[in-house]
C-alpha cells in the first residue's frame, strides 16, 4: 500500500474522527486555540519574516523523519513522532506550531487522523507532547549543566515522556468520550508508548548527537530563544500533572472496567489497581472520594513541585559558589 | 517510485471537482459533525449519509474503489473502541471465555462499537473525498478565507510545497542504508541499539539538510522581493451554483439530524 511508505508503522495516537464525543472534541478545540494562538503570539514577537519559510520547511523534515524507521523484533519498528525533537531544537513555540501543521496535514492530505477532532490531535501531538518534552528537556538540561550528557539525557528522556504523556491525554480523551474506558485505556495506550517512546528517545538522541557535533549552534539556538529554562520545566510538570488529575474522572461508565474484572475473576486484583481509585463514582457530579483523589494528587504536586525548586536552588548555589 | 504518487489528489472537471473550496471545506466539516452528532442506533441516517457520499463519489469520477480503499485507514484504530463490547453496561448477549474468567458481551456494547465504526468510516470518506477533489493549494486559500492565521496558513504552505521534496530524500536515505546493510536473512545486522543511533543520525542529517535548504530558500525568496508577506491573488467570489449546491447539501444534512435527532 502506497500509504505505508509514508507511515512505517500506524502512529496510534491520530485519533480519527467518531471516536470522540463532541462535547471532548470541542474542548479540544478550544486548548488546541488557545495553545497554538499563545504560540503564534510568542513567536511573531521573537523572530521576524525569517521564521515562516524556515518553520515550513522544518514542519516538512519532521513529516519526512517520520519515515525514517528501523527494526526492533518481529517485524515492529522504532520510529519518530517528532514533538520532543521539534521543541528542542526550534524552542517550544515554534515547536508547536511546527507539529500543528504537520498534524493538520497529515488529518487534510493522508486522512490520518480526524477533521472534527483535529483539535484533540493538536493538543495530545503537539501541545501536550512539545511543553512536557521540553520542559523535561530544559529540567535534565539544568541538572546537567554545561555537561554534554545533559543534552543526550535530555534529549532522550524529554522524547520519551513526550510521547508517553501524548498518549495519556489521548487515553483521557478516549475514556471521557466512552469509547473506551480509562481503566483499559490509560495502561494500554501507556504500555504501548512507554516502549515506542524508547525508539523515540534513541532516534532523537541520535539526531541530537549528530547535529551537536555538526552544528553545535543550531542545538543552542533553541536554548537561547527561551531563557528561564526552569520556568519551562515547571509547565511540563503542570501540563504532566493537569492530565494526571483528569484522568479519574475520565470515565461516564465506570463501573465497566469494575463489570470486566468481576467476570474475569480479578475484581481485588483490579480496585488495587492505581486506576481505578474511585471505584463507585457518577460523571459528573464529584464524590467525597473524587475530592479525596484531587486532594491526594495537588498534594503529590506540591510535593514533586518543592522537590523540583529545592535541587534546582541547591544547585545554582552550588555553581554560585564555584564561580 | 516518486513520493509524489501520495498525494491524494485526484485530477478531474467534474461538478465536485468544480464546487468552491471554501464550499466543500464547510460542507465536509458539517458531514462530519452531522455523523457525530448523531445518536447511537440511528441506523437508518448513518444509511442516508452513506448514500450522500456514495452519490458525491459516483459524481465526483474519481472511483467507488479508491475512496474505499483510503477509507480503509482509520480501521486499526477500532482496536481502541473494542473495549466498548464489554465495558457499556446492558443486557448480555454473549459470554465469552477469557483468560480463566468469562466476559459478557452486551447488546449496548456492541450498538455502541457499531455506532463509533460508522461516524468514523462515514467522516474519514468525506475527508478522503474533500482531498481528492481538490488541489492542496486550493485548500489552503480555502482555509485563508475561513480566516484561519495567516501565518498558520503560510507555514502549511510551505510544508506542503517541500513534504515531497525532503520525503524523496529521507526514501534516498532508507534506500542507501539497506543498500549498505546486507542482512541475508531478512534481519537487521548489529544490536538494537547500534540500529536506533544509525538511525538518529539519519534524522539528524535530514535536519541539518533541511535547515541548509531553507536558508538557501529564504535567500532566494529574498532576492524576489519577499518581506515577509505571501500575497495570494483574491479568492473570486462564490458563483449562484456553489451557492445552490451549499445550501441544498447543508439543508439535507440538517434534515438527517434532525430526523436522526428526534
Amino acid at each position: 500500500m502506497l500509504f505505508s511508505t509514508l507511515h512505517p508503522a500506524p502512529i496510534l495516537m491520530h485519533i480519527p474522527d467518531g471516536f470522540l464525543s463532541p462535547m471532548v472534541a470541542l474542548v479540544g478545540w478550544v486548548i488546541a486555540a488557545v495553545g497554538v494562538g499563545l504560540a503564534l503570539w510568542r513567536s511573531r514577537e521573537a523572530l521576524g519574516e525569517r521564521q515562516i519559510p524556515l518553520m515550513g520547511v522544518l514542519a516538512a523534515f519532521i513529516f519526512a523523519a517520520q519515515m525514517l524507521n528501523f527494526t526492533v523484533a518481529g517485524g515492529t519498528s522504532g520510529h519518530l513522532i517528532g514533538g520532543a525533537l521539534a521543541a528542542i531544537l526550534l524552542g517550544p513555540w515554534a515547536g508547536i506550531l511546527t507539529m500543528t501543521t504537520v498534524v493538520a496535514v497529515q488529518a487534510i492530505l493522508f486522512q490520518d487522523g480526524g477533521l472534527l477532532v483535529m483539535g484533540a490531535n493538536i493538543t495530545n501531538m503537539a501541545i501536550v507532547a512539545c511543553l512536557v518534552g521540553y520542559g523535561v528537556y530544559r529540567g535534565v538540561r539544568l541538572l546537567a549543566g554545561e555537561r554534554r550528557w545533559g543534552l543526550l539525557a535530555g534529549g532522550f528522556a524529554a522524547a520519551w515522556t513526550s510521547v508517553v504523556v501524548a498518549a495519556v491525554a489521548c487515553a483521557v480523551e478516549l475514556g471521557f468520550s466512552g469509547t473506551s474506558p480509562i481503566g483499559i485505556a490509560l495502561p494500554a495506550m501507556a504500555g504501548v508508548h512507554a516502549l515506542i517512546g524508547i525508539g523515540e528517545g534513541l532516534i532523537t538522541l541520535g539526531a541530537l548527537a549528530l547535529i551537536s557535533v555538526a552544528r553545535p549552534d543550531l542545538v543552542e539556538m533553541g536554548r537561547a530563544k527561551a531563557a528561564g529554562g526552569f520556568r519551562w520545566t515547571l509547565v511540563g510538570l503542570a501540563v504532566a500533572l493537569a492530565l494526571t488529575l483528569l484522568s479519574p474522572l475520565a470515565s461516564p461508565y465506570p463501573d465497566g472496567l469494575e463489570r470486566v474484572a468481576e467476570n474475569l475473576g480479578f475484581i481485588e486484583a483490579a480496585q488495587e489497581a492505581p486506576y481505578t481509585v474511585i471505584p463507585d463514582y457518577t460523571f459528573p457530579g464529584l464524590s467525597n472520594e473524587a475530592l479525596a483523589t484531587i486532594a491526594a494528587g495537588v498534594v503529590g504536586t506540591i510535593i514533586v513541585f518543592g522537590l523540583a525548586v529545592g535541587l534546582a536552588s541547591l544547585y545554582r548555589r552550588r555553581r554560585a559558589a564555584e564561580a | 517510485m516518486h513520493i509524489h504518487a501520495l498525494d491524494s489528489y485526484c485530477p478531474g472537471t467534474s461538478p465536485v471537482h468544480r464546487l468552491d473550496p471554501r464550499v466543500k471545506l464547510l460542507l465536509t466539516g458539517l458531514f462530519i459533525l452531522t455523523a457525530a452528532l448523531l445518536p447511537e442506533r440511528e441506523w437508518g441516517a448513518f444509511g442516508v449519509m452513506e448514500g450522500l457520499v456514495l452519490l458525491t463519489t459516483l459524481l465526483s469520477r474519481v472511483g467507488l474503489l479508491r475512496v474505499q480503499r483510503r477509507s480503509a485507514v482509520a480501521l486499526p484504530f477500532a482496536l481502541a473502541a473494542v473495549t466498548a463490547v464489554f465495558a457499556t453496561p446492558g443486557r448480555v448477549l454473549w459470554t465469552v471465555p477469557f483468560l480463566g474468567g468469562t466476559l459478557s458481551i452486551t447488546e449496548s456494547g456492541v450498538v455502541r462499537f457499531l455506532s463509533i465504526l460508522a461516524r468514523s468510516y462515514l467522516s474519514i470518506q468525506a475527508a478522503v473525498l474533500l482531498a481528492a477533489t481538490t488541489p492542496f493549494p486550493d485548500l489552503l486559500w480555502g482555509m485563508r478565507a475561513l480566516r484561519l492565521p495567516r501565518p498558520l496558513v503560510a507555514i502549511v504552505g510551505f510544508l506542503y510545497r517541500y513534504l515531497f521534496v525532503l520525503a524523496d530524500e529521507a526514501r534516498r536515505m532508507l534506500q542507501a542504508r539497506e543498500a549498505r546493510s546486507a542482512a541475508p536473512d531478512g534481519r537487521g545486522g548489529g544490536t538494537v541499539a547500534w540500529r536506533a543511533r544509525v538511525t538518529g543520525s539519519m534524522a539528524g542529517i535530514l535536519f541539518l539538510r533541511s535547515y541548509e535548504r531553507s536558508e538557501r530558500i529564504y535567500m532566494a525568496m529574498l532576492a524576489r522581493g519577499y518581506d515577509g508577506t505571501v500575497r495570494t491573488l483574491s479568492p473570486p467570489s462564490l458563483r449562484p451554483t456553489d451557492w445552490i449546491v451549499g445550501a441544498l447539501v447543508g439543508g439535507v444534512l440538517g434534515l438527517i439530524l434532525l430526523w436522526g435527532r428526534m
